[in-house]
């Protein structure tokens, strides 16, 4: 395997660590005003991505600082292309962080409804955008022959990406809604199982037409591999919702990371050896040999991946450990 | 060209909004974590009050750091995608080695920080605070290490149409970083310093707590009077060092045109850049070549000559940075600094002859230095990046060619005003929330009176 591969292989887990960690966060940011029905609950429910969400998105931040230093051109036409949207998610991110930190240091009702709405936005936003992000990877875009990307922002929804985003959004929806079952006691417990049911049975349609929209609007199928992939991720979506069926809390949520790591692996095995497919030119595809560094700072990168990565998922890992308790409404929630 | 001026105007905002977090993260971290040191030590409970006093600004503040810092990450490409291709094999590295080896680290004990009072042992507590305060200075040096390459290119080669890496360690070791990187950090100690002492001088005034803000300032005080100095030393050599390595930078910095030995230092000066003149100045005989060599004499290259230079080098062009704005800054960054080593040994007199809180003046005056340093990093990034144009990547690339051809000046426009509009938001938001709790000081309310809500906060029911 040479080293473009494997950063590509590397680039692939960290978007996939980060669609299966912050794939709950977003998803219990966005149940945040449904689900808690007063202030004490909507603690509850913040307080249970509390220590966790910063480092789920730093997932996404070393996806993007991998992209620079393993395919400068893949990091250049794609966050130049995608420009609004990006925009529209950095605003959404950075609106998200904040209200996280700032909602309870104010008692004012207004207050708080604001930030509790500015994280359901900030997390509904980025949750959409990111598949109908990937999604276009795959179907193809205009990009020209010196990589520059020519379209529009309109040019980036497609029937095809919509459904995309939808799918992702359902997904984390329903990641976080069982998240939640297992982190959080009482009243709140049951109204997330009846959400993760609802999101669940939506979600297998959903991912259904992105299957067969993927038949027929990308080669994704023409690979072995990720049709594979694709079919594991629909069977564990289905098996998601027996487990919710029978209260089996812990497996539905071990099935709902599987489904979201296989459909992420289904997209980028589907996209491989490229990273931006053109639909003016298939000559003019990124793929990882054109778009990628020289083999020197692959070799230093890999280098520093491999030490420094272990240690991080060590140290996350612990983190969720010491956070193992679920939250109840009578202890201490604020800090 | 109109894309050209909206890029930078959101690289220039976006950045210096980031920046003005980034600073009191970096010193206040180790302060709050020294707090908590001596409360483990000592169980005294002051220090716990002290550290989740000062724990909770702290918070307020690295909210902003944090959601301000998303945006960089993602903008060399957004803005600079010219730029991104061609320096990406050497400038992508410490950017993906900042987040997987500070960012990450930084973000997760943050999170164990806040949340486990009562999970952790209180050493154990403690680390977090401390590793916290290691990830955020080590995240500064990866940054900077980028911005060295920008500064002072090394480890690279010329080939396929862009800088290929040859020597990670030559970007380690590249001398301009050793001389930024201490420079900041300290500013940055600096302003958490100033920061501390200014809040604390707020309490003493009205006789808030005098114990808790007394022992406060102390801690502060020590922290800043060592920083201060060094700050102001390194700069110094940093200085003498760019006299070298970016000639143009310090000719702009002290407006000086025409080269001369020995070369005066001007205090102020008229500058008329389309002349290549001083209409005005006020001029210190020899302190320039005194300040650059140590002695009162030797040649000073001035602006023209080095202008000459450059288009003997790179070809016909113009490679003079706006000079104006460049003096101005260095002198408000300097003028601050002088300030701030008055102002904390004058501290020191107050404290060692145990007059401090009966000095009312000097009191008020630290409350409002809290914007001394504040000024000072925005002015010493001002000298640094606008001393660099018109480069974007000194000697290899201009500015001009760095910006991304495909990004209309339409879009441009509606995210600078979208990411101004946003700022400027949450800047009144984090103030009002910094202002109260710097007021409320260290009073333990019981949370569940302090946070409950009057009415309920409800959205469907
Ligand atoms: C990693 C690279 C990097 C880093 C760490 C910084 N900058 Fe920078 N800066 C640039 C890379 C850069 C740049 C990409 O090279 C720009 C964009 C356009 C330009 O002229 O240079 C620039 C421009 C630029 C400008 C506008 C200058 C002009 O257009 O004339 C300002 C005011 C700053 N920066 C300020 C800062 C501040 C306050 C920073 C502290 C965090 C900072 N920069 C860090
Ligand atoms: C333009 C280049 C820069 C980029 C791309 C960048 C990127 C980022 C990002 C993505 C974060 C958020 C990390 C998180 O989620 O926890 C962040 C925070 C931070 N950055 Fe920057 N940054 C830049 C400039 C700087 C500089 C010049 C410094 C210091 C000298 C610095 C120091 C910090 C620190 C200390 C934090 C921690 C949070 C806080 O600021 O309060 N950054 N930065
Ligand atoms: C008092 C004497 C000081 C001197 C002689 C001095 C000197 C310098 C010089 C020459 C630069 C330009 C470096 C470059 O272009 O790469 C610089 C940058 C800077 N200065 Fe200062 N400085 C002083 C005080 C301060 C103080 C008190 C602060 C803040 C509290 C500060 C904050 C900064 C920052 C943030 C930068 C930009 C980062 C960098 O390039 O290092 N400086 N300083």
């Amino acid at each position: 395997m040479d080293l473009n591969v494997l950063w590509f292989v590397l680039v692939t887990i960290l978007f996939i660590g980060f669609f299966f960690l912050e794939g709950f966060d977003y998803g219990v940011g966005i149940l945040l005003p449904f689900l808690g029905k007063n202030d004490t609950e909507r603690r509850m429910i913040i307080n249970s991505i509390g220590p966790f969400w910063d480092g789920n998105e730093v997932w996404m931040l070393t996806a993007g600082g991998a992209m620079f230093a393993a395919f400068p051109n893949w990091y250049a036409t794609m966050f130049s292309g995608f420009y609004l949207a990006l925009f529209l998610m950095l605003a959404a991110l950075i609106v998200r962080g904040v209200a996280f930190e700032f909602r309870s240091k104010d008692p004012k009702p207004t207050w708080r409804k604001a930030w509790d709405w500015a994280i359901f936005g900030g997390s509904f936003i980025p949750a959409l955008l990111w598949g109908v992000a990937i999604t276009n990877l795959l179907q193809g875009l205009p990009i020209g022959v010196n990589m520059e990307y020519t379209g529009t922002f309109w040019t980036l929804l497609s029937p095809y990406t919509l459904v995309g985003g939808l799918t992702g959004l359902l997904f984390f929806i329903l990641h976080g809604a069982i998240f939640l079952t297992l982190k959080i006691q009482g009243p709140l417990k049951e109204r997330a199982h009846r959400v993760a049911l609802k999101a669940n049975g939506i979600a297998i349609p959903s991912l259904l037409l992105l299957v067969i929209l993927s038949y027929f609007k990308t080669d994704l199928f023409t690979k072995m591999g990720a049709g594979l992939a694709l079919i594991i991720a629909a069977i564990t979506l289905i098996s998601t919702y027996g487990l919710l069926r029978s209260g089996k809390f812990g497996l539905a949520f071990f099935t709902s990371g599987l489904n979201i790591v296989f459909a992420t692996l289904a997209i980028f095995w589907g996209l491989f050896p490229r990273v931006m497919v053109s639909s003016l030119n298939p000559d003019w595809n990124l793929t990882i040999y054109n778009a990628s560094s020289s083999p020197y700072t692959l070799k230093v990168m890999t280098i520093v991946a491999l030490t420094l990565v272990p240690v991080v998922l060590a140290y996350q890992a612990w983190t969720y450990w010491v956070f193992r308790k679920r939250i109840t409404g009578d202890q201490h929630l604020e800090y | 060209m109109n894309e050209l001026i909206l890029a930078r105007w959101q690289f220039g905002i976006t950045t210096v909004y980031h920046f003005l977090f980034v600073p009191l993260t970096l010193g206040l971290s180790i302060l709050v974590a020294i707090m908590e040191t001596i409360y483990v030590r000592t169980g005294n409970e002051t220090y716990k009050k002290m550290a989740k006093f000062w724990g909770k600004l702290f918070l307020i503040n690295f909210a902003m750091g944090v959601v301000t810092g998303i945006v960089q990450e993602f903008q060399f490409g957004m803005n600079w995608s010219e730029y991104s291709r061609f320096v990406g094999d050497i400038f992508g590295a410490p950017l993906a080695v900042e987040a997987l080896a500070a960012f990450f680290l930084e973000s997760t004990f943050i999170g164990l920080w806040i949340f486990g009072w009562d999970r952790l042992s209180k050493k154990l507590h403690a680390i977090t605070i401390w590793l916290v305060a290691f990830a955020t200075n080590l995240s500064a040096f990866w940054i900077l290490t980028a911005n060295s390459f920008m500064q002072n290119p090394v480890g690279y080669v010329l080939k396929n149409n862009r800088a290929e890496m040859t020597d990670f360690f030559a970007l380690l070791s590249n001398p301009h970083v050793w001389y930024q990187f201490p420079h900041t950090v300290l500013s940055g100690f600096c302003t958490a310093a100033f920061f501390v002492m200014g809040i604390s001088a707020y309490h003493l005034i009205r006789k808030n707590h005098p114990d808790f803000f007394t022992k406060s300032f102390k801690i502060a005080l020590t922290f800043g009077i060592i920083s201060v100095i060094l700050v102001a030393g390194i700069g110094h050599a940093q200085g003498q060092y760019l006299t070298e390595a970016q000639p143009m930078k310090m000719a702009a910095a002290e407006a000086l045109w025409e080269s001369a030995d020995p070369a005066p230092l001007a205090l102020v000066a008229a500058i008329d850049q389309d002349n290549q003149t001083n209409t005005f100045s006020l001029e210190i005989p020899g302190l320039l070549s005194f300040l650059t060599y140590n002695q009162f004499k030797g040649e000073v290259l001035g602006i023209k000559e080095i202008q000459a230079q450059y288009e003997a080098t790179y070809g016909p062009g113009n490679y003079i940075p706006p000079v104006a704005p460049v003096f101005w800054s260095f002198r408000l960054m300097v003028g601050a600094g002088i300030l701030m080593i008055l102002l904390a040994f004058y501290g020191l007199y107050a404290v060692k002859t145990g007059k401090l809180s009966s000095q009312t003046f000097y009191l008020k005056i630290m409350l409002l230095a809290i914007a001394l340093p504040y000024l000072a990093n925005i002015s010493g990034w001002m000298v640094a990046e606008i001393g660099r144009q018109p480069w974007i990547v000194q000697g290899l690339m201009t500015v001009e060619a760095g910006i991304s051809p495909n990004v209309s000046a339409g879009a441009l426009l509606t995210t600078l005003v979208g990411f101004t509009l946003i700022y400027g938001v949450l800047a009144v938001v984090d103030l009002y929330l910094l202002g109260k709790y710097a007021k409320l000081g260290p009073e333990e309310v019981p949370w569940e009176k302090r946070i409950q809500p009057k009415g309920e906060v409800s959205l469907w029911t």
